[in-house]
């Protein structure tokens, strides 16, 4: 056991775990932001998607040991309100069923987003191709990250 | 205990909400003068209360597992009630069969179950509140009307909000029988409104059983058999123990049906120290005395069945086997389907609270009240000291209405005397079951002269669920041996016969989205391709003539065509069709695909025409129908759970492999607009994907799939 101490969401959380536990746990039971979930252990769902140093990474495949050192993005830090422009569109475009693998599939679409603002559907099936969703929602999600990318267009052409 | 399918649809049908009807007619006076200690809220009944600011409560007494109850059981109430639905909160009701009827949400049943009587919830607080305002004013009730959260007396122009009447309307008898609106006047039913539990999905914010903290609360993870019938022969904690956080190592049980399928919990004060003290777990089993099948010898049997044996009857019309004899044209196919996961996203999990006197259970949990059942025999307690909470369900397709992962953990916290969560693993989730039993199925007809159907031979071979329950008779027939089935078909067809042959094996098996609808439509409406082929028909032409005069089922059909552009597709493009009715509701899809440049096919597009009679909401609707084609999709093309020596090979998503957003075509969905009797919207778009696919594939290359899951870049 040793203690880490972790940046979430421009945060310290200062942790005591052993080494080799995986982000995901230390985020979810230690730092207790639940937002992040738990799908496969293994790196092939994507529920557990946070963003590390601002790429999208799998927290359940990382030692807790290796995250330290960087900055955390979880679903909590992208907004609690739902005013970020990706939760905005996937609100209007009603893509949860279940939701348990939403949070996952908008913090692999905000980062898809960061570095292409206009994706084509290519661009949108190699960046989403690593999160499940058992409900289905993939037509919507398609569409949700579409919207997203309309609203950021929009926004730019105000300022 | 006994419960069984054919208990599950009583429960969860028509009969049961009845029932509660009756229930709640006889205790109105006792339900309205309920007023809820420490909060200013007002019950005015099982599902409404209102505080005196106004603000308006309503109860979603179901599980929310994505199909959309926490939405559509509140827009039935709001839509009498008179309530703006962005002006109410929504909560889920604790498992009270007492109070609410049936809560078993499976068999698509929550609107189509109770859709009359909850609009008779909101239409009598409405009236109650009406009739208070009126007692105030000193005008007569006919003269008033409710409208957004108000109660109007037009002549004189005065109002009040429901908060100012509720503390009297809660005093006043709850009036019977109700009108309801016509579908006319609807404001709120028949709308795309948006879901209320969305934002909570969209910020993290959705608790899920897995997010269920309670003080001191302890995590156990199970190594349980996976030969289902195995006993622990014995157990060595000594390297688990020396974990640091590893509290107990116990043998646990749970029953599985008739079985008791026996495993060693580690239970820790966090979770990876759970997971890693279970690594260090060394148990040995015992596995003798009961067969340890494989996918090879399983399929082999059914076959086996299939060419020598009868079956049990479950519908017959005339004699069959006598006009098959002798036909001229007889047309025969073999199909098979496999065994099928469930894998909800959120793996099975349940939190336990069980003390000497009390148990109180937190899980994404579609049954609360068969819970409930079990506990009160496992822990012998009364109901009353057996609370039962749902939080929100990350999937649950069937699987979490089974109650054998809540007994686990009511078990281990009784034994180790702490709210304790278990978790199961993606690995358990996979390895485990129950499955969506494999299937094989014989089918044979005789065609008139003209194309219809003279006899019509229908054979499934593969487990009866109903016969895995303590004391089944294994000589029953399956009742949903024509479940998927076009009901006027029965109509149109001089002779049928419809019979199952049940496999015996310790593989438990349980309801899977559409359950034996989810296979059976395939062979049937495969075979209804075959069919069309053989009358020289266009399989959209061929059903027409079949359903002729039923204008429910020609009403939808020309819409798919129309839709679908049936009638104008290209040359090198492949559409297939296929129809099913399960769960009162009836579906019809088409599917077009057309050839890779790199070998095998792809699918472009597929369309679906949902006719699920009165319906709630036109956007969850399209939401569910969607979802249920990219996982028949999944089911079709990509993944099955095999079995080797008595064990699941598939453990992971690395080798039971789902659909992902690249496999998944564009999909477009229409609703029927009329107002039959309301259907079931969760499952009922599953079954025809998969025989749509096939016979456009067929009509693509001319190669006839008859076995699944089989490879779409392979064909």
């Amino acid at each position: 056991m040793a203690k880490y101490t972790l940046q979430i969401n421009d945060k310290s959380y200062t942790v005591e775990a052993d080494a080799k536990m995986p982000l995901l746990w230390a985020i979810r039971d230690l730092a207790g932001l639940t937002g992040t979930k738990y799908g496969c252990g293994i790196a092939q769902c994507g529920a557990c998607t946070v963003h590390l140093n601002g790429n999208p990474v799998r927290s359940c495949s990382i030692p807790v040991s290796a995250a330290a050192a960087g900055k955390i993005t979880t679903i909590e830090g992208i907004s609690d309100d739902n005013t970020h422009v990706v939760q905005q569109a996937w609100i209007q475009e009603q893509v949860p069923q279940c939701g348990y693998c939403q949070s996952g599939q908008i913090m692999a679409a905000v980062a898809l987003l960061k570095k292409n603002s206009q994706p084509t559907d290519k661009d949108i099936d190699a960046a989403m191709q690593g999160n499940i969703c058992r409900c289905g929602t993939y037509p919507r999600i398609r569409k949700a990250i579409k919207t997203a990318s309309k609203m950021m267009a929009a926004k730019a052409s105000v300022k | 205990m006994s419960i069984n399918r054919r208990d599950f649809i009583k429960k969860s049908g028509l009969a049961g909400a009845a029932l509660t009807l009756g229930l709640y007619v006889s205790k109105s006076a006792q339900a309205a003068t309920i007023v809820k200690a420490g909060s200013a809220d007002v019950e005015l009944n099982a599902w409404i209360s209102i505080d005196t600011s106004g603000k308006v409560t309503i109860i979603n007494h179901r599980a929310e597992m994505g199909q959309g109850s926490f939405q559509a059981v509140p827009q039935i109430i709001a839509e009498e009630l008179e309530v703006d639905l962005n002006d109410v909160k929504i909560i889920f009701g604790v498992g009270n069969e007492k109070k609410y009827g049936s809560q078993i949400t499976g068999g698509s049943s929550t609107v189509r179950g109770s859709y009359k009587q909850l609009g008779q919830m909101g239409a009598s607080a409405r009236e109650m509140l009406k009739e208070a305002a009126a007692k105030k004013w000193g005008v007569d009730k006919s003269t008033c009307s409710a409208e957004n959260g108000q109660i109007i007396h037009k002549a004189s122009g005065k109002r009040l909000g429901y908060g100012d009447l509720v503390t009297d309307a809660a005093k006043l008898e709850i009036p019977k029988d109700i009108p309801l609106k016509a579908s006319k006047d609807y404001k709120i039913l028949r709308k795309p409104m948006p879901r209320q539990d969305t934002p909570m999905k969209t910020n993290g914010t959705a608790t899920f059983g897995l997010d269920k903290k309670l003080p001191g609360m302890l995590y156990a993870v199970v190594e349980r058999n996976t030969r289902f019938h195995g006993k622990v022969k014995s157990f060595d904690d000594t390297e688990a123990k020396k974990i640091p956080g590893v509290k107990h190592v116990i043998k646990v049980k749970m029953a599985v049906f008739s079985h008791t399928r026996e495993g060693v919990a580690v239970v820790a004060d966090n979770l990876w120290a759970a997971m890693q003290g279970r690594k260090a777990l060394k148990v040995e089993w015992d596995d003798t005395g009961f067969p340890h099948h494989s996918t090879e010898q399983l399929y082999k049997q059914m076959e086996d069945d299939l060419n020598t044996k009868e079956g049990l009857s479950y519908r017959t019309m005339g004699d069959v086997n006598r006009i098959l004899s002798k036909a001229e044209k007889k047309i025969e196919a073999v199909y098979s389907t496999p065994y099928e996961s469930h894998s909800s996203m959120e793996p099975l999990t349940c939190t336990a609270l069980v003390t000497d006197d009390s148990c109180e259970i937190w899980g994404p949990i579609q049954a609360p009240g068969w819970v409930q059942d079990d506990l009160i025999n496992v822990l012998k307690m009364p109901r009353e000291k057996i609370t039962v909470n749902m939080t929100f369900l990350g999937g649950g397709f069937g699987r979490k209405a089974f109650t054998d992962y809540t007994q686990e953990a009511a078990l281990i916290s009784k034994e180790v005397k702490a709210p304790v969560q278990v978790v199961w693993t993606r690995e358990d989730d996979t390895n485990q079951g129950p499955w969506r039993p494999g299937m094989m199925y014989k089918l044979e007809a005789a065609l008139s002269e003209n194309g219809r159907i003279n006899a019509y031979k229908f054979k499934m071979a593969g487990q009866n669920m109903d016969h895995q329950w303590p004391g089944a008779d294994k000589m029953s027939y399956n009742g949903s041996t024509t479940e998927g089935f076009l009901e006027p078909l029965f109509e149109r067809m001089p002779n049928y016969s419809f019979a199952d042959l049940p496999l015996d094996s310790p593989i438990p098996v349980m309801w899977w989205r559409s359950v034996y609808s989810s296979t059976n439509g395939f062979a049937y409406e495969s075979f209804m391709d075959e069919l069309a082929l053989a009358a020289g028909k266009d399989p959209m032409e061929y059903r027409k003539m079949l359903l002729g005069g039923k204008d429910r089922y020609l009403a939808l059909i020309d819409k798919l065509e129309q839709v679908s552009g049936w009638k104008s597709r290209g040359k090198n493009e492949g559409y297939g069709v296929a129809i099913t009715e399960c769960f009162s509701s009836i579906v019809g899809e088409v599917v077009k695909v057309s050839k890779r440049t790199e070998g095998g096919v792809k699918v472009d597009k597929v369309w679906a025409v949902m006719d699920c009679g009165w319906y709630v909401n036109p956007d969850i609707i399209k939401a569910q129908v969607e979802g249920s084609i990219v996982m028949a999709l999944g089911a079709a093309t990509k993944h099955a759970t095999t079995f080797k020596e008595g064990k699941a090979v598939e453990q992971n998503f690395n080798t039971y492999k789902m659909s992902r957003i690249q496999d998944t075509p564009e999909i477009e969905v229409y609703n029927m607009d009329n107002d039959e009797p309301a259907g079931g919207v969760g499952e009922p778009g599953l079954p025809p994907l998969t025989p749509a696919l096939t016979n456009a594939i067929f009509d693509l290359t001319g190669k006839r799939i008859r076995t699944l899951p089989f490879d779409l870049e392979k064909v």
